[in-house]
């Protein structure tokens, strides 16, 4: 029976913290298929070590392709190692993550395999023969349902849409080496960089984040955010406007094209909630909101908010808060 | 450097959620009265680029489209920023085209102009979100392709440096040419279209291609589109009131430690 691929790449010797998701929506989509078998791809440098952890969430087979590369792997090489999987599996369906270097692997290893693709997918469901699959178009201003003729199915899916699965299951996955083909290596990497602070959490781990837009005015205001933030030990966050304007690194935007963040609190100043920004925070649980225009579309989607200028709200705040945390 | 640019006409990303209709049954978007498609966000930075390089290295710059007769408006405008010239693929046969045929369709166009050492598209297209029609011309051009990109740090005449945004940061990549590139905003800020442009514009004759031209006839799509609507949300927020803006902030703080959220 034709099964199910799941594309995972470790970044830094580590399971991307999507992979418990990734798995766990293939192995319901595997079961809503008749109980098709679940294969992992684990890409990456020096991700051997990984594969024994994949067993118990429910997947049959784990293959490994380790790069021994000095740098980090190419896309070149991830797109070999993708399509040198699919020609062993074969499978009917192919999912991977939409974040990072996962967001183009899937489109060009789904042009590679003349198959047809649907990103940033929100939810799957099967009917008949067919796997229905949610996306939000127009920047998340509608939800469209696709179907794809072609087998196999590439998807790739939003980060934090979907659960991971909880009850871990006393399986073994078999582990097998997977040779990738020698690309012609028109793609060389010189070096990674990494933004983000390396103090306090991660942005897309966060449980708190404190972002800011394009009403703080300027960059010599950002340390507002920054101090609010580390004040509740959180992350920071970013619309593209300020991301845009170099106000802060690319890495910390939030949104479509940004990270996409699932904290508990997530505190927005200056930000006017464009759906763009809207569709990285959709798993958020409570939104604040302080803005001066009462009509902003942040105030839809905020439990709490304060309409008016941030330059007298937040000190305030951000002192009250002090106070309170003592 | 001869580069080709690939530019799509889009609804207005501004749009307020407000505004934003569809019809469920033809599964189109209801254009506001009055709100004039625009040139897809991330192509205009990608056009940018490309003048950038054409004015730093010489070359040429060429742009195409797929899309309906209104698409022209949106070559004209890449004409007037400074594109040397262009070429509008428009058939009724294409208008429902999918990512699949999409890919296909700019491809062949872009074979068909002959030579060139770079093609430069968009990250997305802010109507599909789809992230993906470039990396398919890639294939079938057989290109590396490298995507999004933040920033062309070096050009020669065979090789670029590049940053390409990852999570967490970015990796510094050299791509050897010809290559095609999925360009992201943070690389520069298109240009507003000079006057000389704009005149320019006025002129250009620019030609049509059909899907025939392109040997594209009875091409089919992959994936279908089964629905399309619009979810409306109701506000719940519970706005913090208080005599003055400052004790608003306070009692914001305790709102939430209420709330145990902080
Ligand atoms: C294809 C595409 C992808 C995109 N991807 C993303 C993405 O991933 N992430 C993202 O964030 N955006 C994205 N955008 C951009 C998005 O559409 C918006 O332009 C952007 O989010 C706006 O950022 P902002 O809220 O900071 O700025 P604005 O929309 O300009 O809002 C500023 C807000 O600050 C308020 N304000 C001003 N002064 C004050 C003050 N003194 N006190 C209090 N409030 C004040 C204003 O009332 C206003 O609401 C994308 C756009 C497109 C087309
Ligand atoms: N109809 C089109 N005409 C020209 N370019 C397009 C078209 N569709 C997609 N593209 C290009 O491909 C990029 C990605 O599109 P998409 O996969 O739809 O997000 C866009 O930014 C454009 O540069």
């Amino acid at each position: 029976m034709p099964g199910v691929l799941l594309i995972t790449e470790a970044a830094g010797e580590q399971l991307a913290g999507t992979t418990a998701e990734l798995i766990g929506e293939g192995t319901r989509l595997a079961q809503q298929l008749g109980g098709a078998p679940v294969t992992v791809l684990l890409a990456g440098k020096n991700v051997q070590g990984l594969a024994s952890s994949l067993g118990p969430l429910g997947v049959d087979q784990v293959l490994v392709a380790d790069s021994q590369a000095p740098t980090p792997p190419s896309p070149q090489w991830l797109l070999a190692a993708a399509e040198a999987a699919a020609k062993q599996i074969q499978p009917d369906v192919i999912l991977l993550t939409h974040a990072g270097g996962s967001r183009d692997l899937g489109a060009a290893l789904a042009y590679r395999l003349d198959s047809g693709i649907v990103t940033d997918s929100t939810a799957l469901r099967v009917e008949g023969s067919d796997v229905i699959i949610t996306k939000p178009v127009f920047g998340g201003s509608a939800l469209a349902e696709f179907s794809i003729s072609s087998s196999p199915k590439v998807v790739t899916l939003r980060p934090r849409a979907f659960e991971s699965d909880e009850a871990p299951v006393a399986g073994e996955a078999q582990v097998e080496a997977l040779s990738v083909p020698e690309t012609d290596g028109a793609i060389e990497v010189l070096e990674e960089i990494r933004e983000q602070a390396t103090t306090g959490p991660r942005l897309k781990d966060a449980k708190v984040i404190v972002s800011g837009g394009r009403g703080l005015g300027g960059p010599d205001n950002w340390k507002v955010v920054e101090e609010l933030a580390q004040i509740l030990g959180g992350a920071v966050g970013a619309t593209r406007a300020v991301t845009d304007a170099g106000w802060v690194p690319p890495s910390l935007q939030v949104g479509l094209t940004g990270a996409t963040v699932a904290p508990d609190l997530y505190i927005t100043i200056g930000i006017s909630g464009a759906v763009q920004h809207i569709a990285g925070i959709s798993g958020a649980r409570n939104v604040v909101a302080i803005n001066r225009d009462a009509d902003a579309n942040i105030f839809k989607y905020a439990r709490f908010g304060v309409v008016g200028d941030w330059k007298q709200i937040v000190p305030a705040f951000t002192q009250r808060l002090k106070e309170l945390r003592g | 450097m001869d580069i080709v640019v690939t530019v799509k006409q889009v609804p207005d990303p501004d749009i307020p959620p407000t505004h934003f209709k569809v019809d469920e049954a033809t599964k189109k978007v209801i254009p506001p009265a009055g709100v004039s498609p625009v040139m897809n966000g991330y192509d205009a930075h990608a056009l940018e680029a490309a003048l950038k390089l054409k004015e730093q290295l010489g070359g040429k710059v060429t742009v195409v489209s797929l899309g309906g007769d209104s698409a022209r408006d949106t070559l004209k405008r890449a004409i007037a920023m400074g594109a040397d010239a262009a070429v509008h693929v428009n058939d009724p046969a294409l208008n429902e085209a999918d990512s699949t045929t999409t890919a296909r369709a700019l491809a062949a166009a872009i074979k068909k102009l002959g030579a060139f050492d770079l093609v430069l598209s968009g990250r997305q297209a802010s109507d599909t979100d789809g992230g993906q029609v470039h990396l398919g011309i890639a294939t079938h051009l057989g290109l590396p392709s490298v995507s999004p990109v933040q920033k062309i740090e070096a050009a020669t005449a065979d090789a670029l440096v590049v940053e390409r945004i990852v999570e967490d940061g970015y990796q510094r990549l050299k791509v050897r040419l010809p290559a095609l590139l999925g360009i992201s905003s943070e690389i520069n800020e298109p240009r507003y279209p000079p006057l000389k442009g704009i005149m320019a514009a006025g002129r250009a004759q620019i030609p049509v291609w059909t899907a025939a031209d392109l040997g594209l006839e009875g091409a089919s799509g992959k994936v279908q589109l089964r629905r399309l609507f619009v979810e409306t949300r109701e506000a719940r927020v519970e706005l913090i009131e208080a005599d003055t803006l400052e004790d608003a902030g306070k009692k914001l703080a305790d709102k939430l430690r209420e709330a145990r959220l902080v």
